[in-house]
């Protein structure tokens, strides 16, 4: 089976949810490299290094910027037509794209695949994952997304992929337009990347609170911070902050659970983590069920002194 | 302007699911059933249009079983004006459901679609964006602002790294996220009203669609059960665990 893979980036480097989905398409056959966008000469040649990759197709020009999927999803569907299975990781951009290239296939897209059964066999989280669904395709072709954090990342160097520009170009749809973004910048690692993580919850009450308790002990521990809706929502913190169910997936080697209760969408989106810490006052709370430390007690006083003293 | 709401019927999101023990599928039966979070939001987005003026009409649909008529009934009674529901039995998966969406757009011709990001149930996120591909028109994904204004739309869009805002040409296809808005109660008075709005009925066979599965459900389990892990005394055993881990030097 020929795949063929989206490449995540940011215009300057590969980013590691799409390791991730290279390491779920190598276990469908062949794997294909797509990399669109304006300028993306260095992010091919950066992507023709990871490992196991054939063919890097190189769709380059203004139209492709920004991976408007009215003019991305044509140009992938072009592409379709020598491959077997589009892979893109479940990254906002892989679920924005993803679907509209599927219907023009006519093919029903396979959403955050867990593990690869077989060549049409594959597994899936529904109900936040509190039930995980194996499914079959009968589609000629697939189209899926990869769940980041179900699959170990490819090697980003030692392949030697050829890089090919697309030949086929498609026009500007001409309906959609990019007008600006707002990304946060920080000098903490990305939460979906992060080996640590720290998350608080409603319970920190403000966003001077995150400031002085949740950041610094983040700081300590070289950690991502991450947050519940429900510290979104009170607007202590930005949107890509959540972790859940309708946030972000992580999966870290320590997860540090802050003023959070728990709630089946918040652990959707951490229960994967190798180990889980939990502070909460209330000494019945569902964080508990699945933390493998717990410390009963109020954050305001339990926060300080664990940063001081780690 | 007109605006077609998807609502769908799912299990209440304070239900915890049950994997049945058979593995067939999740446990339905005598359960709470809502409408998906993210279609209320939807709902909500839309009456805010018509109430500033921007949108004439409001044009709730569900595909699904003969109870999808109360999910409906919710949206006529927070303020939709009229409904849709095709009946059909069984599961219809987003690529069947967005082609029926299609032909009704075909007949409604609506200038924006707003639908949910994503089922609570299955979690597919795809119907929107299947939507749009369908129709040609395009897409305004995980949405946490939208303005209408000569003939185009505004959406700011929830993404990995932060905010995104595109402009679109419409007919639009826009999809919510949590922070669009908080949803409306719909108050008794417009419960008792939303019983005499109309409510059309229609089957995938009217709208020439076959809504046999592509993709077919082999088994579902249990995900593996995390251990609840021991509890500490105080701050400086929770350190010294830490340690013992590697986690702290
Ligand atoms: C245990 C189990 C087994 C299943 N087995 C199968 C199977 O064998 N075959 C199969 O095809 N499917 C199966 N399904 C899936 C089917 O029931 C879903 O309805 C379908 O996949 C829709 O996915 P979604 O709602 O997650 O779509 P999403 O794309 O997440 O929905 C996004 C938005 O689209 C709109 N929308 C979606 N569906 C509707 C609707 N029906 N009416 C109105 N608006 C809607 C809403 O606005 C919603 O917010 C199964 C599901 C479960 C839980
Ligand atoms: C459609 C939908 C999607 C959702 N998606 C997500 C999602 O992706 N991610 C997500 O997180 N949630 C999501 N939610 C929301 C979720 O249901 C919960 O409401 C949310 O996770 C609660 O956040 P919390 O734990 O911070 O707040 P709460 O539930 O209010 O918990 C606060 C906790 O802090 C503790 N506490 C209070 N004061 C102190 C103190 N001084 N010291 C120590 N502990 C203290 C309390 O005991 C309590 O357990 C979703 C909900 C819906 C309906």
């Amino acid at each position: 089976m020929k795949t063929l893979v989206w490449v995540e980036h940011d215009g300057i480097t590969v980013k590691d949810a799409t390791l991730s989905a290279v390491t779920a398409a190598a276990k469908l056959g062949e794997v294909h490299l797509l990399v669109a966008g304006e300028n993306v000469g260095g992010v091919a040649d950066a992507a023709a290094k990871i490992a196991g990759v054939g063919t890097v197709h190189v769709a380059d020009g203004a139209l492709y910027a920004h991976a408007l999927p009215e003019n991305v999803a044509p140009l992938v569907v072009a592409l379709m037509a020598d491959h077997d299975a589009f892979v893109a990781p479940a990254t906002t951009t892989g679920k924005n794209i993803a679907p509209r290239v599927a219907a023009l296939l006519d093919v029903m897209q396979v959403s955050e695949v867990l593990s690869v059964v077989g060549p049409d066999t594959f597994t899936r989280p529904i109900y936040a994952g509190n039930a995980i669904a194996t499914v079959k395709s009968s589609d000629a072709k697939k189209v899926l997304t990869i769940r980041g954090t179900a699959f170990e990342k490819a090697a980003a160097e030692g392949g030697s992929g050829t890089v090919e520009a697309v030949s086929a170009a498609t026009d500007d749809a001409g309906v959609s337009r990019f007008v600006g973004s707002e990304l946060a910048q920080s000098a903490r690692p990305e939460l979906t990347s992060a080996k640590i993580i720290v998350s608080g919850g409603r319970a920190l009450g403000s966003g001077e609170a995150f400031h002085d308790l949740i950041e610094p002990l983040a700081d300590k521990l070289g950690a991502a911070v991450g947050a519940s809706r429900a510290a979104v929502d009170a607007g202590y913190v930005p949107n890509d902050y959540q972790v859940g169910q309708t946030g972000k997936i992580v999966a870290p080697e320590v997860y540090v659970a802050v003023g959070i209760s728990g709630a089946i969408q918040h652990l959707a989106g951490m229960k994967d983590s190798k180990i889980i810490v939990a502070i909460n006052k209330d000494e019945d709370a569902p964080i508990f069920q699945v933390a493998d430390l717990g410390l009963v007690g109020d954050l305001f006083k339990i926060v300080p002194e664990l940063t001081e003293k780690l | 302007m007109k605006v077609l709401v998807p609502v769908k019927r799912v299990l209440d999101y304070n239900v915890k699911p049950r994997v049945k023990a058979d593995g067939s599928g999740v446990d339905l039966a005598n359960v709470k059933m809502s409408m998906n979070p993210f279609d209320e939001i939807a709902v909500e987005e839309a009456i805010r249009l018509k109430e500033k003026g921007a949108a004439t009409e409001i044009v709730a649909v569900s595909i699904g079983e003969q109870k999808a008529q109360e999910t409906l009934r919710t949206a006529l009674a927070m303020g939709a004006d009229r409904a849709i529901l095709v009946v059909a039995d069984g599961p219809v998966e987003p690529l069947a459901v967005a082609k029926i969406l299609k032909a009704i757009a075909d007949e409604e011709q609506p200038g924006l679609v707003i639908l949910g990001k994503q089922a609570i149930d299955d979690d597919n996120n795809q119907t929107g964006q299947m939507l749009a591909a369908l129709t040609d028109w395009a897409q305004g994904t995980f949405a946490s602002k939208v303005e209408v204004a000569d003939g185009s739309v505004t959406v700011t869009r929830e993404v990995d790294g932060g905010l995104e805002t595109v402009s679109l040409t419409m007919p639009a296809i826009v999809t919510t996220d949590l922070r669009l808005n908080e949803p409306r109660y719909a108050s008794l008075p417009n419960i008792m009203k939303a019983k005499s709005k109309p409510m059309a009925q229609k089957t995938p066979a009217d709208f020439g669609v076959d809504t046999t599965p592509r993709v077919t459900t082999v088994s579902v389990a249990e995900p593996g059960k995390r251990q609840a892990g021991a509890k500490v005394a105080d701050v400086d055993e929770l350190v010294m665990k830490l340690k013992a881990m590697g986690v702290a030097k």
